[in-house]
C-alpha cells in the first residue's frame, strides 16, 4: 500500500534541512515544487546538473557554419560583386566584413535553440496543463512530494515534522 | 540566518515584505481596477498613438515626400527616432544580462519593465528604416531569398543589412528573455485565479504560463538557460549598437567616418536607455503602488550609470571635436565647426547641456537620491539624446560638398506625427503590458528577499556591530591587563557571551 505525502514548508532553508535528512536516510523525493530557485537544492536532490549550456553551443556553431555557408554561396561562388572596390574573390578575403553576421547567427541560433530545447525538455509548452499539487507553491510555499510504503511513510513523516514541515498531507 | 548580508548594505525591498506580500503586491496590478491616473495616460497614448498611426498610413499611401526631407538631407527625423528608440532599447537587456553576470540585485526590481520597454522601443525603432524604403511592402528585399532578379543578393558588406541581422536578432532574443522569466509569474497569477475561482483568467493564464510547476528540474534548468542566455545576451547589446553606428561610420560623410563611433554609440544607448527606465519606473513606482520594491537605492544605483556613460559621452564628444582638428582633413573640420556654430547651433548647445552638463548634478548626494530630480534629470537626458542623433544626421548632411546645394530641414506635419506617434504607441503597449503582466520579477525577487528585505538586513546591520564592538574591548583588556577596572569590564563581557 503505497501512500502519497506532501510536505510544505514555509522557509527554504527547512526545506533544504528537511531534503537532506530525508536523503540521507535513503528515502526516494519524488519532486519538489517551490515558488522560486532555491539554490543548492538541485545539489540536495542529487539531480545531475543540466547540459543545455553543452546545447547552446552546439547550436551556436551551427548558427555559425549556417551563415558561414551562405554568405560564402552568395557573395562568392554565385554571384561575387565589385563593391567600392572591396576584396571579394574569396572567402577569407571578404571574412572581415561577414564577421557581425556570423556573430549574430550565432547568437541568434544558440538563444533560441537553447530556449526552445529547454521548453521541450522540461514540457512547459503552451496548452500544457500545470502539475504542482498544491497553489500556494507558486505563492510562498515549498513542497516535497513522497510516494511510500506505509513502513517508510512513518519514518519520514518524523522526519519532515523534525525539520520544520509546516504542513503534511497525507493520501 | 545561513545568508551573509554586509552590515552596510542598505535594504532593496523596504516595508518588512513576506514572500505571500510579494506575490500579494505583484499580483494587485493585474488582478485589481486600474486608477485614474493610468486611464488619462493611457487616453494621451492612445490619442498621440493614432496621430502616429494615420501618419504611418498616409506616409504609406503616398510616400516619403510627405517628409521634410531632401535630395541634401536625405535622413533626417526618421533616422534620428530610429537610432533613439534603439538606444532606448539597450538598458532593458543590459540590466537584465550584464547586471545578471554582475549579481547586482538591484536588477531584480526593475528588469521585467526595462526589458518591456526594451522590446517594445525596438519595434518603434524597427519602424522607420522601414518606413523610410517609400516601398515598405518590399522590405523582404533585405532577407536574403532566392529571387528571379538574376540571382542578385542582399550585400553582406553593407553595414545596413548587418543591421537588418542585429536588430532582429536582439528583438526575437529580448522577447524570449523577457517571456522566460515571465513563465513562473504568470504561473503564480494562475494559480491565484483558479483559488479565486476566476475562470476566465485561469484560462488565459494557464494558457501563458506554459503549464509551469515549479519543479526543483525545471528551476535548475531555468537558472542555467537565464545565465547562457544572460551570456549570449551581453555582446549582443554591445554588437547592436556597434553594428547601427557602422551604417554612419561606414559612409563617407565628413562627421560620420569616425571610428570612434561604435563605442560612442554604445554608451550613448547605455545612457538614453537608464534615463527612460528612470523616467519609467519613478513613475510606475507612484501610479502602480511599488514604493516598497523601487527604492530610491534602485535610481541611485541607476544614476551612477548615467553620470558614468554621461561622462563618457561628453569625453567622447570632446574627442571627436579634437581629432576633427587633428586629422587635418578640412571637410572634417568644417562639418564640426558647422555643428558648433552654424544654423544648427542651437540643437549642438541643447545637445551638450543635456547629455554633459546635467548629468554632472548627480554628483551632488542630494540630487541623485531625489526622485523628483532623478525624473527631471532623465527626461533632459532623453531630449538630450534625441538632438544628439539629430545633431550627428542632419547638421553632417545639410551642408553638402558643393555649397550650392546647401539646404535646411523642416519637419512636416508628417514627420512630427510619426515621432509623436511612436512615442504614443510605446507608450500605449508599455500601459497594457503593466495592467496585464507581472511588473516585477517576483520568483527572482523572492529568492533575494533575506538578503535585501528590510527585516532581514536590519537584523545583520544591528547584530554585526555589537559582536565587534565586544571584540574591541577584549582585545583592550589583554594589552592593558594591569588595569583593574578593565578585568572587571572583561569579566562582564565574558558572563554576557556565556
Amino acid at each position: 500500500m503505497s501512500k502519497v505525502i506532501h510536505a510544505l514548508y514555509d522557509d527554504d532553508e527547512k526545506l533544504l534541512d528537511g531534503v537532506k535528512a530525508l536523503r540521507s536516510s535513503d528515502i526516494h523525493i519524488v519532486d519538489v515544487y517551490s515558488p522560486f530557485p532555491v539554490h543548492g537544492l538541485d545539489i540536495a536532490l542529487g539531480i545531475p546538473k543540466t547540459r543545455l549550456a553543452i546545447c547552446a553551443f552546439i547550436y551556436a556553431m551551427t548558427g555559425f557554419v549556417a551563415a558561414a555557408t551562405m554568405m560564402w554561396y552568395m557573395m562568392i561562388v554565385d554571384w561575387p560583386m565589385n563593391i567600392g572596390g572591396k576584396p571579394s574573390f574569396s572567402f577569407i578575403e571578404n571574412l572581415p566584413a561577414f564577421v557581425p553576421i556570423l556573430f549574430e547567427a550565432s547568437v541568434f541560433c544558440a538563444a533560441h535553440g537553447m530556449v526552445i530545447t529547454f521548453l521541450l525538455r522540461s514540457w512547459i509548452l503552451p496548452g500544457v496543463s500545470n502539475k504542482n499539487p498544491d497553489p500556494r507553491t507558486t505563492d510562498d510555499l515549498h513542497l516535497v512530494e513522497l510516494d511510500l510504503d506505509d513502513k517508510e511513510a512513518s519514518e519520514a513523516v518524523k522526519i519532515l515534522k523534525s525539520s520544520g514541515a509546516k504542513e503534511i498531507n497525507e493520501k | 540566518m545561513s545568508n551573509i548580508v554586509s552590515k552596510i548594505r542598505e535594504p532593496l525591498i523596504l516595508g518588512d515584505r513576506t514572500i505571500h506580500d510579494i506575490t500579494l503586491d505583484v499580483a494587485k496590478s493585474v488582478e485589481g481596477k486600474a486608477n485614474k491616473w493610468w486611464y488619462i495616460v493611457f487616453g494621451l497614448s492612445v490619442a498621440a498613438a493614432t496621430w502616429g498611426v494615420c501618419c504611418i498610413l498616409y506616409t504609406v499611401g503616398v510616400g516619403i515626400g510627405s517628409w521634410g526631407v531632401n535630395k541634401t538631407v536625405g535622413w533626417a527625423w526618421d533616422i534620428t527616432n530610429f537610432v533613439w528608440w534603439i538606444g532606448i532599447g539597450h538598458a532593458g537587456t543590459l540590466i537584465s544580462a550584464v547586471l545578471l553576470l554582475f549579481r547586482q540585485r538591484f536588477r531584480m526590481a526593475i528588469n521585467r519593465s526595462a526589458e518591456a520597454m526594451t522590446i517594445f522601443a525596438v519595434m518603434m525603432a524597427g519602424l522607420f528604416p522601414i518606413l523610410h524604403m517609400g516601398r515598405p511592402w518590399l522590405a523582404y528585399f533585405n532577407i536574403p531569398l532566392p529571387n528571379q532578379l538574376g540571382s542578385l543578393w542582399v550585400n553582406f558588406n553593407s553595414p545596413l543589412v548587418w543591421d537588418v541581422f542585429a536588430i532582429s536578432t536582439y528583438l526575437t532574443v529580448s522577447i524570449v528573455f523577457w517571456y522566460l522569466g515571465l513563465i513562473p509569474d504568470f504561473a503564480m497569477i494562475r494559480d491565484r485565479a483558479r483559488v479565486r475561482g476566476n475562470a476566465m483568467y485561469d484560462k488565459v493564464y494557464s494558457l501563458l504560463s506554459f503549464g509551469w510547476s515549479g519543479r526543483a528540474r525545471d528551476w535548475s534548468r531555468f537558472e542555467e538557460v537565464s545565465l547562457v542566455l544572460a551570456g549570449l545576451a551581453t555582446p549582443l547589446v554591445f554588437s547592436v549598437h556597434s553594428i547601427v553606428s557602422m551604417d554612419f561610420a561606414a559612409a563617407i560623410v565628413p562627421g560620420w567616418h569616425t571610428t570612434i563611433f561604435p563605442p560612442y554609440f554604445v554608451l550613448g544607448a547605455l545612457f538614453s536607455g537608464f534615463a527612460m527606465v528612470i523616467t519609467l519606473t519613478v513613475t510606475m513606482r507612484k501610479v502602480m503602488g511599488l514604493e516598497n520594491y523601487i527604492t530610491i537605492r534602485h535610481v541611485e544605483s541607476m544614476n551612477y550609470i548615467i553620470m558614468l556613460t554621461g561622462s563618457l559621452v561628453g569625453t567622447a564628444y570632446i574627442t571627436e571635436l579634437f581629432m576633427s582638428w587633428y586629422s587635418g582633413v578640412e571637410y572634417e573640420q568644417y562639418a564640426f565647426i558647422n555643428r558648433a556654430t552654424g544654423p544648427y547651433w542651437w540643437s549642438y548647445m541643447i545637445m551638450m547641456t543635456c547629455n554633459v552638463v546635467t548629468p554632472q548634478l548627480f554628483w551632488i548626494k542630494s540630487i541623485r537620491t531625489s526622485f523628483v530630480a532623478s525624473f527631471i534629470i532623465a527626461f533632459f537626458v532623453n531630449i538630450g539624446m534625441w538632438f544628439e542623433r539629430f545633431v550627428i544626421i542632419v547638421t553632417s548632411l545639410h551642408r553638402d560638398y558643393l555649397p550650392s546645394s546647401w539646404t535646411m530641414f523642416h519637419p512636416t506635419f508628417i514627420d512630427i506625427g510619426l515621432f509623436v506617434g511612436t512615442i504614443g504607441i510605446f507608450f500605449t503597449l508599455f500601459l497594457l503590458f503593466a495592467r496585464v503582466f507581472p511588473v516585477i520579477a517576483q520568483a527572482e525577487t523572492k529568492s533575494i528577499l533575506k538578503i535585501v528585505g528590510s527585516q532581514y538586513v536590519e537584523i545583520n546591520a544591528t547584530a554585526a556591530p555589537v559582536k565587534e564592538v565586544k571584540e574591541k574591548e577584549v582585545d583592550e583588556k589583554e594589552e592593558e591587563s594591569s588595569d583593574d577596572n578593565a578585568d572587571n569590564e572583561s569579566a562582564e563581557n565574558d558572563k554576557g557571551d556565556e
